[in-house]
């Protein structure tokens, strides 16, 4: 590694005027699992690292009833995965967590981290967007709110501007009779990026789909939702012709490239295999979720 | 760029003066003098250097010296009590050993590691739990199957 300036902010004032004085060299450290492997590669070389993990109330997660979840921008992915919150009430998120990298690597990476890395394959983005996340940014103008599904401009390209920095992601309190899913797949079951993710959110009441969100990971240039799919069974009493004309839907949303880990021939049959499972798995939940 | 650190390194305390840019596993192996830990690739994928970072097992490649200040670290030197009557292994050392669970070895350090966090969290894991639980362990020897069956064997339960 490249020697660096290093400091521990102790305020999102500081961090952003550290920002502000290195005028793009400067990197925020917070997991640091992608930004210190990059730096050791050589396809990053910061001159400056900005530590924002001792900034007062970055490090927290907490889940209010009637309002939802707050994910600060130092709390870990192995914190979401664990907490209990998260299990009841944003299970796709939880299932994402618990797929990504290590054990080890999970201990130190952040949720925030893994979405301002911006990877198309990026497991914690599909779910988090399902549920309708809010990206919360400070900068020097002040504060600004971004839905995620619009934070994602290519890959590794978001809408964040100069000498900005993500604070926290909110989620709002899913509707009862809810089901979330995440399905990944891959190579292999561990250590592993997603050659395609689904995620899927779908509200059911009186056995009529209210809200459905169908959100696909590694088959186009940023994670996106699959409208057309949502809206075959948006009003709609689900069945299973219905269930496979989404996912048929949804493999015509996805546009995914050949790369080592799969043709893109087959990451879009695989959208529409994942598709059908998720939405099965979420019907099946959301209607668990009537029983008391 | 250095700074001044106090690091407490299976329970001792130690004050090192690091450059901001040197990782935790650089600072164990080259300036505590704490070899067990391996570097394998040094970039998180292989799980040799996994150490317990305020007991949570991280990569400690991927940790700057600098992030661990007034953590409490543990390595595998940690492990084994020495005492009056000589060196008494960890359970988990004693497993390794007598179900021949190292071949090489260089992973070992970092498997037995892992294992410890989860054997503190979850004391009687099913053989999936171990096999999540070391994902991001990878030995190129054994093939696994005598890892998971000794880390099922130093948690008590009975080994197929």
């Amino acid at each position: 590694m490249r020697p660096f300036d290093y400091y521990e902010a102790t305020s999102l004032e500081e961090a952003v005027s550290l920002l502000g004085r290195y005028d793009g060299r400067a990197s925020i450290l917070a997991g640091g699992t992608d930004l210190l492997v990059e730096m050791k590669e050589g396809l990053r070389a910061p001159a400056c690292l900005v530590n924002i993990k001792r900034i007062p109330g970055l490090d927290e997660l907490s889940y209010t009833p009637g309002e939802g979840l707050r994910i600060g921008a130092a709390v870990t992915v192995r914190q979401v995965e664990r907490h209990p919150a998260v299990r009841q009430h944003y299970a796709g998120l939880a299932q994402a967590a618990c797929q990504l990298g290590s054990v080890q690597v999970r201990n130190r990476a952040t949720v925030v981290g893994n979405i301002c890395r911006a990877s198309p394959s990026a497991d914690t983005a599909p779910p988090l967007i399902a549920d309708g996340a809010l990206v919360c940014l400070f900068g020097a103008d002040g504060t600004r709110t971004v839905p995620l599904e619009e934070f994602f401009t290519g890959p590794g390209q978001t809408v964040l501007r100069a000498h900005e920095i993500v604070t926290e992601l909110r989620l709002p309190d899913p509707i009862p009779h809810t089901g979330q899913v995440y399905l990944k797949h891959g190579r292999r079951l561990a250590m592993e990026l997603a050659t395609v993710g689904v995620a899927v959110s779908l509200t059911l009441q009186d056995e009529i789909c209210t809200r459905v969100r169908i959100v696909l990971g590694a088959v186009a240039p940023t994670p996106i939702r699959a409208s057309e799919a949502e809206a075959v069974l948006e009003g709609r009493s689900p069945d299973s012709t219905l269930v496979s004309m989404a996912a048929v839907k949804a493999q015509e949303a996805s546009r995914p490239i050949d790369d080592v880990r799969s043709s893109a021939a087959y990451r879009r049959q695989m959208v529409r295999v994942l598709t059908l499972r998720a939405l099965e798995q979420a019907l099946t939940r959301a209607r668990q979720e009537d029983s008391p | 760029m250095k700074r001044l650190i106090r690091l407490y390194v299976n329970g001792e305390p130690h004050e090192v003066l690091v450059p901001v840019y040197r990782t935790l596993l650089d600072v164990l192996r080259e300036e505590l003098g704490l070899t067990g830990t391996k570097k394998g690739c040094d970039v998180g994928d292989c799980g040799a250097c996994t150490i317990l970072l305020n007991g949570e097992p991280v990569n400690a490649c991927l940790v700057l010296a600098v992030e661990a200040d007034g953590t409490q670290v543990d390595t595998i030197e940690g492990l084994a009590q020495v005492g009056e009557e000589g060196v008494r292994l960890h359970p988990l050392q004693e497993s390794f050993l007598r179900l021949g669970a190292a071949q090489c070895g260089f992973c070992t350090p970092g498997m037995i590691m892992a294992a410890r966090a989860l054997l503190a969290e979850n004391p009687s894991p099913s053989e999936e739990a171990v096999r999540f639980a070391i994902a991001g362990n990878i030995c190129r020897c054994t093939g696994y199957t005598k890892i998971v069956q000794a880390i099922l064997y130093a948690a008590n339960r009975e080994v197929m």
